[in-house]
């Protein structure tokens, strides 16, 4: 797992170099991808999964008369290099001439993202096991179960095409995730980084040990409508949602929950949300799958969706710039923002939890998915960690709910904002998301543990 | 592949690995879609790689790459042996696996037409057609159809002399038409939601499916859900169709019933389930027509879960999962069929891609058909709604407490359908659901769904799992909560 398995910037232009002679097409693009991850897994106070793996991914686009397709493979030998050359010609010349596609991008000016970290790239096997026995020592101390995993790993991409386009990222990752179980209580914690400093497996087993304890003997509460202190990770599971509705294309095609509603108050003065790659906190490459550099877009000011994201055809069909966020072509799903960065505010955790006189807090969510596409009903599940707030203190833990809830009703009914951090759940991808104090969540069912 | 597959047992063994097995994996996948009448996505991808699964000091260890060298291969062996040993730094006890019998043997499901050699026009011309058909419909927003294939071939061996080579051919297909009118999103698909039907067969599965024949249909209903009474909240009698019982069974029976799941292995991400062990033979999981099977043998049909091996060596069999309402048993794997006092495992590891550890997934994990035909089921009913087609699912962490909703529904009243309705949505217990059933259709109306993306384990894994279903009907369940105000 050490960095030098990475194969150069130079190595990689090599490799489309290699493929650009091969081409006999009008326009070639060439996107690579390498990947070199390991996870250690632990359950039951053991590990019992611990896996790595190397990966090469080269795509090529072809164009020939407004015609273009894809091929991809994992071999780099001259023979398999010439078959996915050809088998992309051969796609593109199958399909009907596309009038509308655009010629590729020319060279392209990016902004400098610093998110290789050589400490997180080098991490070995004893690194991501070493953890494991501390953790459980913690949660070990009252009776208590511990699962979770740790990841590390280092990702580099590229992206060239004929006209002269070039582009190169790569970036670090590691990840912390556990989960502490008692007999009829559990709790939660999970963080990632591209720097394996930032990460404190301790300090998180810990938190989600005392969320176990602190659940013990949940009560059931009736079903209704509650105020919830949502922490990051549920509110992120829950807005995360939201993502491809700011798509220009899902507008057009009239199955974004912002059709007909652009410029209209449809969230609290509250939220304000923009799309930006080169946030602090972001991850991902500063260009897009065209090639073009990500532009940061305003997406919602105070409660007002104002602008979407347009790939270059969607910019195109409705006369407007491209933002840089077009999908790897072909698609017919045209372009997302994929680092979303909400505006927060200044209230703690704490501070929400002793301003609620009755209310539940809510550690993360689970199993979302989307009932009503138009009013943005989701359904979902609490888990490892739900709690009942009463008299501003945290009282008892609670049953587990089942919600249906509309993320713009939420998002209107935002009493209290926390400071946004990076977030990470498990239904949405990492965002820049705070923690939210909302009125009147939709809380329809409760299950039984 | 395999020199492959030798170069890294034999590494495996020399750096002192007590077992070992090895996968080589050729995947090769086609995407076609399309949107509104034109040409979506058009991808071909092609992946090989090995896996390399060892035991050493007793714990588990794991590597994959696509360097497929000598250098290469022997590389990552010796790194699955390392990653092993840091395993056992934190192990409590020893791997133990159930006894299993070495095999050399091939397979291939049968198929007759090979997608990938019937022409892109003629597949593109089928999905632009019934993109027309849907497209002609008034009202009609947004019209979608994809087709996907995928070709597996791989080659299992291991250290206890196995040697499996298997080939599975993989197709599916479905439309789409979406309705926006009246700041509402209506939308029908055929033969199912979320990308169709998907089977262990050859490209006769998309002729035999007739898209262009069901597209106005779809078209038309998308448009008159608009129309339509909302599905009304409260207690009432429900008739599944197949597709939606299909993932019922997925997600109430073929994910609790995972032993890894319910030995706590899936805790952190997927969860756990409430089938702890004591429930094995004991617990009343539905009523007494309610018989479940995993099965991955042919014999039970072209599922995306039929197969010759899993991924750990073991043959296809048919397991009893619910027998006359009673629960009788698990999805297990060599190691934890040892864990629980099983003689051997039932031979449910599977495994996304080379680059993937194989896990416990589901099968077919089939309902079986029952006596009923589904015209004298719906005129036997005198009050009740007829759900059709999955549009949102979603179930707890143990799997206890779910909720479904559906594109369509249809309100019964005096044994006849008299009205649609819109938004249906029902929820329930799992085993006060199954306990609830009181009729199930028979064999005509059954078919093998396939779901080609569940999603489980760590790092993520995306599988094709089979489910047999003919549609049945279930009293006293929750309706339309999901809309409530």
């Amino acid at each position: 797992m050490a960095a030098a398995h990475l194969p150069s910037e130079a190595e990689i232009r090599r490799l489309a170099e290699r493929i650009f002679k091969l081409s006999e097409a009008d326009e070639t693009e060439v996107q690579i991808d390498f990947t070199s991850d390991a996870l250690t897994r632990f359950a039951n106070n053991t590990i019992h999964q611990n896996v790595a793996e190397r990966m090469l991914s080269v795509s090529v686009r072809t164009v020939f008369d407004r015609c273009t397709a894809r091929a991809t493979t994992n071999k780099t030998d001259e023979e398999s290099l010439r078959r996915v050359v050809a088998a992309s010609a051969t796609l593109a010349r199958s399909r009907p001439r596309n009038p509308d596609l655009l010629p590729m991008s020319g060279p392209q000016k990016y902004p400098r993202v610093e998110r290789f970290f050589p400490a997180t790239a080098a991490a070995s096997p004893e690194d991501r096991a070493a953890p494991s026995p501390r953790v459980v020592t913690i949660t070990a101390r009252t009776g208590q179960t511990a699962a979770g995993i740790f990841s590390t790993g280092a990702m580099q991409s590229a992206l060239a095409n004929s006209r002269g386009l070039s582009a190169h990222y790569r970036q670090t990752r590691a990840e912390f995730s556990i989960s502490v179980l008692e007999e009829n209580s559990s709790g939660w914690a999970k963080a990632n980084s591209p720097d394996i400093a930032d990460i404190a497996p301790d300090a998180l087993a810990e938190s989600a040990s005392q969320k176990a304890i602190a659940s013990r003997a949940p009560r059931e509460l009736a079903p209704g409508h509650y105020t919830v202190i949502l922490e990051p990770a549920a509110a992120l599971d829950v807005v995360g949602f939201l993502f491809y509705d700011f798509s220009a294309t899902a507008v057009r095609d009239q199955r974004s929950c912002l059709t007909e509603r652009l410029g209209k108050q449809v969230m609290g003065q509250n939220i304000t949300l923009w799309d930006d790659v080169c946030h602090p906190l972001q991850l991902g490459a500063p260009f897009d799958g065209e090639g073009l550099p990500r532009q940061k877009v305003l997406l919602v000011e105070r409660g007002v969706p104002r602008n979407l994201v347009y790939s270059r055809a969607a910019a195109k069909k409705m006369n407007v710039q491209a933002t840089g966020h077009g999908l790897s072509l072909p698609n017919e799903w045209g372009e997302a923002p994929m680092n979303l960065v909400f505006g927060g505010g200044t209230a703690s955790l704490q501070e929400m939890i002793s301003s609620t006189d009755s209310g539940i807090l809510v550690t993360r969510l689970w199993y979302i998915r989307e009932v009503d596409p138009y009013e943005k009903i989701l359904t979902g599940m609490t888990r490892d960690g739900t709690f009942l707030v009463e008299g501003g203190r945290v009282v008892a833990g609670v049953r587990n709910f089942r919600f249906n809830q509309s993320v713009l009703e939420m998002l209107s009914n935002v009493e209290m904002l926390g400071p946004a951090v990076r977030a990470s759940g498990e239904e949405a991808f990492e965002m820049v998301v705070p923690a939210m104090k909302v009125r009147g969540f939709h809380f329809t069912e409760v299950t039984k543990f | 592949m395999q020199d492959w597959a030798n170069w890294a047992l034999e590494t495996a063994r020399v750096r002192g690995a007590t077992y070992a097995d090895a996968r080589v994996m050729d995947l090769r996948q086609r995407d076609l879609s399309t949107k509104n009448g034109e040409v979506g996505t058009l991808a071909e991808t092609e992946s090989l790689g090995i896996g390399v699964r060892v035991v050493a000091e007793g714990a588990w260890g794991f590597a994959s790459t696509d360097r497929l060298t000598r250098e290469g291969v022997q590389a990552c062996a010796a790194q699955a042996v390392a990653i092993a040993r840091a395993s056992a730094l934190a192990k409590r006890h020893e791997v133990v696996l159930a006894p299993e019998q070495a095999y050399v043997d091939t397979w291939q499901n049968p198929y007759i037409k090979d997608p990938f050699r019937i022409p892109l026009e003629r597949q593109l011309d089928l999905l632009l057609a019934a993109d027309a058909e849907m497209r002609q419909v008034a009202g009609v927003t947004l019209t979608e159809t994809s087709m996907q294939f995928r070709r597996i071939e791989q080659l299992f061996a291991s250290s206890i002399g196995s040697l499996i080579h298997q080939v599975k051919m993989q197709s599916g297909c479905g439309i789409a038409a979406t309705s926006f009118a009246a700041n509402e999103i209506q939308k029908r698909t055929y033969p199912n939601s979320f990308g169709g039907q998907h089977m262990l067969q050859g490209y006769e599965l998309v002729e035999s499916l007739d898209l262009a024949g069901h597209a106005q249909r779809v078209g038309e209903e998308a448009v008159a859900l608009h129309k339509a009474t909302q599905c009304p909240e409260g207690v009432r009698t429900i008739l599944l169709d197949g597709g939606q019982l299909g993932l019922q069974v997925h997600e109430s029976v073929g994910h609790p019933i995972e032993l890894d799941r319910v030995l706590g292995m899936e805790a952190n991400f997927a969860g756990m389930s409430f089938l702890t062990l004591d429930k094995l033979r004991t617990l009343r999981y539905g009523s007494d027509i309610v018989n479940v099977v995993a099965d991955a043998r042919l014999a039970h049909g072209p599922g995306l879960g039929t197969f010759g091996y899993d991924d750990e060596g073991v043959p296809a069999q048919c397991t009893d999962i619910i027998k006359e309402g009673l629960f009788t048993g698990y999805l297990s794997n060599r190691e934890t069929a040892a864990a629980i006092g099983e003689s051997r495992s039932n031979g449910t590891m599977r495994t996304e891609s080379w680059n993937r550890l194989p896990i416990i997934r589901m099968t077919n994990v089939s309902l079986l058909p029952g006596t009923w035909a589904l015209d004298d089921l719906i005129a036997d009913t005198d009050d009740a709604i007829l759900m059709e087609t999955n549009r949102s699912w979603s179930i707890d962490d143990r799997r206890y407490h779910f909720q479904f909703s559906t594109e369509i529904g249809w309100e019964i009243r005096g044994g006849k359908k008299i009205r649609m309705l819109k938004n249906p949505s029902y929820s329930g217990i799992t085993t006060e659901f199954w306990n609830s059933c009181d009729a199930i259709c028979s064999r005509q109306h059954w078919t093998l769904w396939g779901t080609p993306n569940c999603g489980k384990g760590q790092p993520m894994q995306t599988m094709g799992t089979g489910h047999g279903a003919a549609p049945a009907r279930f009293r006293n369940i929750k309706v339309g909560v999901a809309f409530s105000k």
